[in-house]
């Protein structure tokens, strides 16, 4: 937990992180590790990668592609744990993974749990497990120090006070309605919502959700601790497959200057 | 049966994004207060009495039994609701839930479409605007409750992601519903998805249970043996079982689709062949691979073409109230054609799953033994698709 922390920087230097969401094995292992590598030399702060699933019902439809376009080369968790295992020599920004309860779940939560660590995941961003489920995997992500990560929607309202509460890692605070995409404007007031958090808890809070240029990603991490960035990249890797890698640099390049 | 988290013993729950959950609660106190709310119940019955056509007969099929030569059948008559099937209970007890919660729009999935009609007959009814989401395949296979839902004023979105299906139907409900809550409910149309569907979905449907009881009393002055039901997401079978789970001498047989064999790749049987798992909301069965990741199922039957199951069918299989047992594509339409000529009545293909299992078990019972079968609906949707199924070319 503490590269997690890290990634966020310290209070007094005001570091805004910069987060990234790809898909683990889109379009292959192999790109998604060069990806890894070149966005933390492009200053990336923290890593989310996604296990793909069948049924990626939070998720809109590029995220969902990306899903399919991994699964259709077969890979599995195992796959991305080796993955993360292999890019702990040279990664040392923090890695979650973001994957759905099911996968979790079929691979043996304990198990799963485990290998994270083994191989150097940092936490885990489940999706279809709110507050209210977090049981699922509390004991098993603190047998073995894997942040559970929180998410927090433009309708939690009440709800955020007790989700804050009990955040750990970071908070994933959810610009939007509706699914992963990218959106032209993004109206929810921000600052209403993390500060809602700041009066119960210090915990880092990043924004997700719709950002998919400099000035939304300045924006949103004006008004939180970071911003995470997902269908935008994806979209750029469904374009150029395995030579995304040049134009992802260059992209997250510019994001890097935007979030400070 | 449920806890107040709606867990059935390990099963269900409330496995969705944060973004739903704050309407999820609103729905769960809804649904309480109005279950206990006098004018809104007598509203509803109001609604299944004189606009579906409640009660539904239970009819002694009495050349079915002489032929069978064992236990009696009787065959609960779903079929004969208004919209012709027990889609109906559920969807006038939701649409009028969402009316008084000051909802004016309603999202449904739908498998073979006759959750999709009976949603886009409710909202007309109540004024509520209707848009449904319908797996591309299925609306290739039931074209013609395609253009039913249309005529109803209903918006029809062929989903495309996935298998093309109705859990990928699910898939893209949930995701619209996340984009639009404040004015929207979504009618799940079976006993399946977060808390409280499950519970809410049983509750509107146990009338057919309920009503069975009352009926066979009046006509055996006793309760029958077995009840059988087909299960895809399981809200004919939940509503047919239900009043009857405390009372342990009835067995309660519920029938999956096998497709083309229980040990075949292409088949629906989510009992038989599923592991637990997380979807749709709930922890229950399903048929998935090592990874979890959910399997392309398959039936002849679009409505049991559903890769899980509902969390409260799950316990009652993990206690053994009810058993479950797989019935193949050859075996539905045998019995879809063996009810058609021997009673006169065409079953919905999914409704044929649970006379196929009548069939195999009637003539080993004693002749003092009854069976009860739920025929959930009625087959004119299914009658082109078995033409297909028998090589016969119909031209409409």
């Amino acid at each position: 937990m503490n590269r997690i922390s890290n990634a966020f920087g310290k209070k007094s230097e005001d570091k805004k992180a910069l987060i990234s969401f790809i898909m683990g094995g889109d379009p292959d292992i192999e790109t998604t590790e060069k990806l890894i590598i070149a966005m933390e030399e492009s200053g990336v702060d923290l890593f989310e990668i996604g296990i793909p699933f069948s049924d990626p019902a939070a998720d809109g439809i590029v995220i969902q592609q990306a899903s399919v376009r991994a699964l259709s080369r077969g890979c599995t968790a195992d796959d991305l744990l080796n993955m993360v295992k292999r890019l702990r020599e040279k990664v040392t920004a923090p890695i979650v993974f973001l994957t759905y309860a099911n996968s979790i779940f079929a691979y043996g939560k304990e198990r799963f749990m485990e290998r994270c660590k083994d191989c150097g995941v940092d936490g885990v961003i489940v999706p279809d497990i709110p507050y209210e489920e977090k049981d699922e995997l509390a004991e098993v992500c603190e047998k073995y120090n894997i942040a559970q990560i929180a998410i927090i929607a433009p309708t939690s309202n009440e709800r955020i006070e007790t989700i804050a509460t009990h955040a750990e890692g970071f908070l994933y605070c959810v610009s939007t309605l509706g699914v992963t995409g990218i959106r032209d404007e993004i109206r929810t007031n921000m600052t209403e919502i993390v500060n809602k958090v700041r009066k119960v808890s210090s915990i880092p809070c990043a924004v997700g959700f719709g950002i998919s240029t400099p000035e939304q990603a300045r924006d949103m991490a004006s008004v939180s601790d970071g911003a995470i960035i997902g269908t935008a990249l994806v979209k750029i890797i469904a374009e150029y497959g395995r030579d995304s890698v040049e134009p992802i640099k260059q992209f997250i390049a510019r994001m890097r200057d935007a979030v400070k | 049966m449920s806890d107040s988290r709606g867990k059935f013993g390990e099963y269900g729950g409330q496995y969705v994004a944060e973004t739903v959950m704050s309407s999820l609660k609103e729905l769960e106190r809804a649904y309480l207060f109005y279950k206990e709310d006098g004018a809104f119940q007598a509203e509803l019955k109001g609604l299944l009495d004189d606009y579906a056509g409640r009660p539904s007969r239970l009819y002694f099929a009495e050349k079915m039994t002489k032929d069978l030569g064992g236990a009696k059948i009787y065959l609960k008559r779903e079929d004969l609701n208004h919209t012709g099937s027990h889609k109906i209970n559920n969807v006038l007890g939701q649409a009028l839930l969402a009316k008084k919660m000051g909802k004016t729009r309603v999202i449904a999935e739908t498998g073979a479409g006759q959750h999709g009609v009976a949603s886009a007959t409710a909202a007309a009814l109540m004024g509520l605007k209707c848009e449904v989401f319908m797996g591309k395949e299925d609306t290739e296979r039931q074209a013609l409750n395609v253009f039913r839902m249309e005529l109803l004023g209903a918006k029809v979105h062929p989903v495309t992601s996935g298998t093309m299906t109705l859990k990928d139907a699910v898939n893209e409900t949930l995701r619209e519903w996340a984009s639009r809550l404040d004015d929207t409910h979504y009618i799940v149309g079976s006993a399946v998805g977060p808390h409280p569907f499950p519970v809410m979905v049983r509750d509107f449907q146990k009338v057919i249970s309920e009503e069975i009881k009352a009926q066979m009393l009046e006509m055996e002055g006793r309760l029958p043996d077995a009840v059988i039901a087909c299960v895809g997401g399981g809200s004919n079978a939940i509503g047919a079982f239900y009043d009857f789970v405390e009372d342990k001498e009835v067995r309660l047989i519920g029938c999956e689709a096998a497709g083309l064999g229980v040990d075949h790749p292409k088949n629906a049987a989510t009992m038989a062949n599923g592991t637990v798992g997380i979807l749709h909301g709930m922890k229950s069965y399903f048929c998935q691979d090592v990874y979890g990741q959910i399997a392309p199922v398959y039936s002849i039957s679009a409505g049991l073409d559903y890769p899980g199951v509902g969390p409260e069918h799950a316990y009652l299989a993990d206690t053994h109230r009810a058993e479950y047992v797989p019935v193949t594509d050859d075996e539905a339409v045998d019995a879809f054609n063996y009810l058609s000529r021997t009673e006169g009545i065409i079953p919905a293909i999914e409704s044929a799953h649970a006379i196929a299992h009548a069939r195999k078990i009637a003539g080993a019972m004693g002749k003092d033994k009854i069976i009860v079968v739920n025929l959930s609906g009625r087959g004119d949707k299914d009658v082109a698709s078995i033409a297909r199924y028998m090589g016969v070319d119909i031209h409409e």
